[in-house]
């Protein structure tokens, strides 16, 4: 057992895949920034390299760049891995980013079936379609829920299954827009 | 002596007479079993209500696993859009007559989801007709017996052929103790000298 650190981590990635990327978050975090046609390969190599050994799948989830303090402006889907090797203690972030108009991202679920489930929560609440995964419904929201939900340009539902989402006389200022009736 | 000759144990004074309906409200009054079934943080409530301490077995409330055994729904807690159908479901499966007390500010309007949140349903009774609201996040167990005998009153009016009682109560606020539905004994002022 010999636990690595970020930097050493990500050499070995980088000799092997030289488009992968090293990102420091605002808040320090690292992070590999991995192009989206690789997402497969690199997590085959994590997981069976001997130094490495990436054997479990903690969080798989997302976050929307819309809206993100950034120069240029972005408007991606940005897909989170992390990563932790139960072999080795070590622990490490990969991220993906996907355009928003066509979401999809390669299912890493051949490598850890714990992503199963998650990647139907990324789907259900961020719409990013992993292609390859088996049964992609969702999981959270209903069957036949319209959107997803925790992308920040969502439209609130005015209604669901008839039901209107506000009561009669309710009204808020400040609220997210809906779709159809007033605020 | 024989125990027959005693006062009002002879057979002529073992007779009351009543009404066949006003019978059975007696009995549904005192044994309203209800359907345990909790999706939040009123559920905790809901299980204090029925601990040793608030327990409300001595009411005659005995928690069922299934609505088809049940008298009583007490949605204690937040309900979806997702979970609204669910529930739907589950009080069709009680067997009439069915009686809904809904606890807590989400099972009354959505409570503190009501504003931003996409899921959330504002209020259960777009779903079921609800009889008892309980104001509180969540109410005190006081509460929900206070609560729980504003239906009693409503169970004991319940006429099998009469016109239902359909517009609904609601108890006053939960911190007020037993909501002022219940008489409250009068102590007094607290001595003089004592915070």
């Amino acid at each position: 057992m010999k636990a690595l650190a970020f930097d050493a981590i990500a050499t070995a990635v980088q000799a092997r895949f030289p488009a992968v990327l090293v990102q420091k978050a605002d808040n320090g975090q690292m992070a590999l920034r991995v192009p989206k046609a690789s997402i497969v390969d690199v997590a085959h190599f994590l997981r069976t390299d001997a130094q490495l050994a990436f054997d479990g799948l903690s969080d798989l989830t997302a976050f929307d760049t819309l809206k993100y303090p950034s120069t240029p402006p972005q408007d991606d889907i940005c897909v989170v891995y992390v990563l932790f090797s139960y072999t080795h203690r070590h622990k490490v972030l990969l991220k993906v980013h996907a355009e928003r108009a066509a979401c999809d991202v390669p299912t890493v679920s051949g490598e850890w079936p714990a992503a199963l489930y998650f990647e139907r929560e990324v789907w259900d609440l961020f719409g990013v379609r992993f292609v390859g995964h088996p049964s992609l419904r969702r999981i959270m929201t209903p069957d036949d829920w319209e959107g997803h939900p925790l992308r920040k340009d969502y439209l609130y539902p005015a209604t669901y299954n008839g039901v209107a989402h506000l009561r009669d006389g309710q009204h808020f200022e400040a609220a997210p827009p809906r779709s159809g009736g007033p605020l | 002596m024989n125990p027959s000759d005693r006062p009002g144990n002879r057979d002529d004074e073992q007779i009351v007479l009543s009404s066949v309906d006003e019978f059975l409200a007696w009995g549904k009054e005192h044994s309203l079993f209800y359907l345990l079934f909790a999706t939040a943080c009123c559920g905790i409530e809901l299980m204090q209500a029925g601990g040793p301490r608030y327990d409300v077995d001595r009411l005659g409330m005995i928690p069922r696993a299934t609505p088809r055994q049940a008298d009583l729904m007490i949605v204690a807690g937040t309900i979806t859009h997702k979970m609204a159908s669910r529930v739907r479901t589950l009080w069709e499966q009680m067997t009439e007559p069915r009686w809904v007390v809904s606890m807590g500010s989400c099972a009354n309007s959505g409570g503190p989801f009501s504003k931003w949140s996409y899921s959330v349903l504002n209020g259960i009774d777009k779903y079921v007709p609800v009889d008892v609201y309980i104001p509180g996040c969540p109410p005190r167990p006081e509460a929900l017996i206070d609560g729980v005998m504003a239906l009693r009153d409503r169970v004991r009016r319940y006429r099998t052929l009469g016109e239902r009682d359909t517009t609904p109560h609601v108890v006053a606020g939960h911190d007020a103790p037993f909501g002022g539905h219940c008489k409250v004994p009068d102590f007094g002022k607290p001595p003089e000298g004592k915070a």
